[in-house]
């Protein structure tokens, strides 16, 4: 078993050295814009575009075009759309060729092999699919045989007192962020092989993929502190790498530097921690820091965690750090799905829920974290209700279902926060690759506005997408609605009732803004381009695959692991984990310190659960009402908010409550002019110090060079004169 | 005669050489005067040596050391001269201005 564990995070690494080094050289991916194809290759670029007309340039360059409809839809969903998306804002999934590149890839398409050829994928998946192997049987030992591993491979750090391992563990809660982060994983890395397609970094993608398959599994599986710290910031860096992995598109780019620079805010604070945790313990073991946290000082303990939040801000895109996640959505989807839904940004909600002891010890931080959590759920929120393109509102969705999260790991609720991460996990991967897919179908039209009617087109896709969406929703039988609802039935039973009424305003926020995507994606009229509409089909199936497998857990993992309510099975894996900081966060005179006995379907926990489905029902129903029966009612609407505040507070929403423009006018601004002014400082001040003194010196010089006349007998004399001086000197001083 | 008298006359002939190499334009004659001084100073080195036993010779010692470098500088310094008035076609270093500021 030992060895299943190495091998878990060892089998991508390798995948990635495999891509890396052999990957270039197993794809013969079409060259554009080549010396010797000249014109024909930029016809090419459009993919193989139908139209007769290109047909023999096409023949020509190299390469033939895909020659039926079927077969076009089977291996190639970019097939004919790069026109469209040269001219769509955003678009993703496909790219334009000019922006095409597979570094440095030039010359593997020879005369004699003509045929795009995609290999470079197989032995990276394949390795992941093995890790996801390894994964169940630990997940399996863990969960079922009660087992708990601890592997130590060596010393990695042995510095006088500073003793560090390389050593896993994986106890319960390392198993079911396992679960999430392998299986996502996996299914991610097989959506991806339809979806990057005809993508000239074809290779490298699935490197970046496999590293932070590698990054995140040493992330959950890590015994210590700096492991944690390591597996984080490696996640950082693939985040980064994936999210600018179209690094020729500027928005991509720039939404890269971002999600990095603004990561790098939170790690500061995290790495601090660590730092204190060593400095105050001299061990950055888990078991033996929160065996020994309890004999620091309150003050101490407060700072370690709210320091460790900071961390968790940052990654899991909690105000005010969230401004990255939905920017990261330029990021081709399959990322979006992977990092940005399902397993990067849980690393926050991950870290609270390992430290626990430490947060237990820590009203204030307990206090902190629930409150950052309550705020950025509702603000989230309410940013996706007015959000247009189809990647934001998911985006919002997740950092609001994140709050979601932190509040219950806030209120003590911990074992509710990891379920509702693991359900989020799947239904909300399972929703943006069906996003993903829909954008595909529409040519990269990612704007809800322009698109429209799609359920008969792609069936599955749409299936699989009413099913996360109702799990979001948080409607019955949906694993949403069992994790929802237990941090709704934790937060009154531990008497946050204020946290409570919050959390089901947002409930029903969610259900709306999940089925406003829903309707105005696939219900109604299509509303885009008419040549896109005859274009649209459903996905590849390595694309809709996953999809379908994602949707069974979405359906199931509710009615599995939370029957019944706040006693599911998940309560009996994770108690150990939590069990000695059961009791934090709990109000006096709130249900849970009195006589609370768990769930009682006929009791309050029963009308909880009523309240949490009827706040979802009451959203589905509005969107439904809104954008299907009537479509001018969210017009009038805005009109009838009283003081005419309607279309202020919508344009506030739409444009996220400005929190960029803030930023942009305090950090970017406010950077620029500080600069200005120490660049002032500098130039006059510092500069002016160096060349006063120049400019001195020069002067004096000026004055002295008269002295140089030339003339021997200028300096004979002035030799001579100096000698008297000397002299005079000497007689004067000596007697 | 005594020692003050050596000294007197050492005296007259620095203050002649340093008068010649101060008046004088012609490189030659600067040079002449140069050993004069030279030579004076020698003289009141190996005067200091005769009067005063405790010097054990070093003042001659010293005078041979001058008399050395002295020599060195005269060779050196009518080559240079001597290389100047062949470029220039004079002595006179009123003439050899060029390095002035």
């Amino acid at each position: 078993m030992e060895l299943l564990i190495v091998l878990i995070p060892a089998l991508p690494l390798a995948g990635f050295l495999f891509a890396v080094l052999v990957g270039p050289r197993l794809d013969r991916v079409p060259v554009h814009g080549h010396a010797e194809h000249g014109e024909e290759s930029h016809a090419d670029a459009a993919h193989g575009d139908a139209g007769a007309a290109d047909h023999d340039a096409v023949d020509e360059s190299g390469f033939r075009p895909i020659p039926s409809e079927e077969e076009q839809a089977a291996t190639s969903p970019h097939a004919g759309h790069a026109d469209d998306l040269a001219n769509s804002n955003g678009a993703d999934g496909v790219i334009p060729p000019e922006l095409n590149d597979g570094l440095g890839q030039a010359g593997h398409v020879t005369e004699d092999g003509p045929q795009p050829v995609y290999r470079s994928w197989i032995v990276p998946v394949g390795l992941v699919g093995l890790s996801w192997i390894f994964s169940m049987f630990v997940f399996a030992g863990v969960v079922f045989g009660g087992n708990e591993y601890h592997v130590t491979l060596y010393e990695w750090i042995g510095s006088g007192d500073f003793r560090i391992d390389i050593a896993f563990t994986v106890d319960s809660l390392t198993a079911m962020l396992l679960l999430v982060v392998s299986t996502v994983g996996l299914l991610v890395h097989v959506y991806s092989i339809g979806y990057m397609n005809r993508d000239r970094g074809f290779w490298r993608f699935f490197a970046y993929l496999n590293l932070f398959m590698f990054s995140m599994l040493l992330l959950i599986l890590g015994d210590n502190f700096l492991l944690l710290y390591v597996g984080w910031e490696a996640v950082g860096l693939c985040s980064y790498l994936l999210i600018g992995y179209w690094y020729k598109k500027p928005s991509a780019a720039g939404a890269a530097k971002k999600a990095f620079v603004v990561n790098r805010i939170g790690d500061f604070g995290f790495g601090l921690g660590v730092i204190l945790i060593w400095v105050n313990l001299g061990t950055l073991s888990f078991r033996e820091v929160f065996e020994q946290i309890g004999t620091l000082e309150g003050g101490t303990v407060t700072l370690i965690a709210l320091l460790l939040f900071a961390g968790a801000v940052g990654k899991s895109a909690q105000f005010p750090l969230h401004v990255w996640l939905p920017d990261a959505m330029e990021g081709p989807t399959p990322v979006s799905a992977l990092i940005h839904a399902a397993t990067m940004v849980n690393a926050g909600v991950y870290l609270v829920a390992r430290a626990n002891p430490i947060f237990a010890e820590s009203p204030a931080a307990m206090w902190v974290v629930a409150g950052i959590g309550v705020f950025t759920a509702i603000f989230a929120a309410a940013i996706a209700l007015t959000q247009n393109d189809i990647k934001k509102v998911l985006a919002y969705s997740t950092v609001s279902q994140l709050a979601y999260m932190f509040f219950a790991l806030g209120i003590g609720a911990w074992v509710a926060a990891i379920f509702h991460l693991v359900s989020h996990g799947f239904f909300k991967g399972l929703l943006f690759m069906g996003s993903g897919s829909v954008i595909h179908g529409a040519a990269g039209e990612q704007d809800i506005r322009f698109l429209g009617g799609m359920r008969e087109r792609m069936r599955w896709t749409y299936r699989t997408m009413v099913v996360g969406s109702l799990a979001l929703a948080g409607i019955p039988i949906f694993a949403g609605f069992f994790s929802k609802d237990e941090i709704l039935a934790e937060a009154f039973n531990r008497g946050y009732y204020l946290f409570y009424v919050i959390g089901v305003v947002v409930a029903f926020m969610t259900a709306f803004y999940t089925f406003r995507m829903i309707y105005l994606t696939f219900h109604g009229r299509w509303r885009g381009g008419r040549d896109v509409f005859r274009q649209i089909h459903e996905s590849a199936p390595t694309m809709v695959a996953p999809l379908v497998i994602l949707a069974v857990p979405t359906i199931l993992a509710g009615l599995l692991l939370g029957i019944p309510p706040e006693g599911g099975l998940i309560h009996g894996w994770l108690e150990e984990v939590f069990a000695h900081s059961e009791a934090a966060g709990v109000l006096p005179g709130s249900l849970a310190a009195g006589e609370h006995h768990g769930f009682e379907l006929l009791g309050i926990g029963g009308l909880l659960l009523l309240v949490g489905a009827s706040a979802g029902a009451a959203g589905i129903w509005l969107a439904y009402r809104w954008y299907v029966l009537d479509p001018e009612a969210p017009k009038r609407f805005v009109q009838r908010i009283p003081f005419g505040l309607g279309p202020g507070m919508y344009a506030a929403s739409v444009n996220k409550y400005y929190v960029d423009d803030v930023y942009q006018l305090v950090f970017a601004r406010g950077g620029v002019l500080l600069a200005n002014a120490l660049w002032w400082f500098d130039a006059k001040v510092i500069d002016g110090a160096v060349n006063g003194i120049a400019w001195i010196a020069q002067r004096l010089g000026g004055l002295l060079r008269k002295v140089q006349t030339g003339r021997v007998e200028n300096y004979g004399l002035g030799m001579a004169a100096g000698l008297v001086l000397v002299l005079i000197a000497y007689l004067v001083i000596r007697p | 005669m005594g020692l003050a008298s050596y000294l007197i006359v050492s005296t007259l002939l620095f203050g002649i050489g340093a008068f010649g190499f101060l008046a004088r334009r012609n490189a030659i004659l600067m040079l002449i005067s140069i050993e004069l001084m030279l030579n004076s100073v020698n003289l009141s080195l190996v005067a200091f040596n005769a009067y005063i036993p405790e010097a054990q010779n070093a003042g001659a010692l010293f005078a041979l050391l001058v008399m050395a470098v002295a020599a060195a500088e005269a060779t050196v310094g009518l080559a240079l001269v001597i290389a100047i008035i062949r470029t220039r076609q004079t002595a006179e270093v009123d003439a050899y201005s060029d390095l002035k500021e």
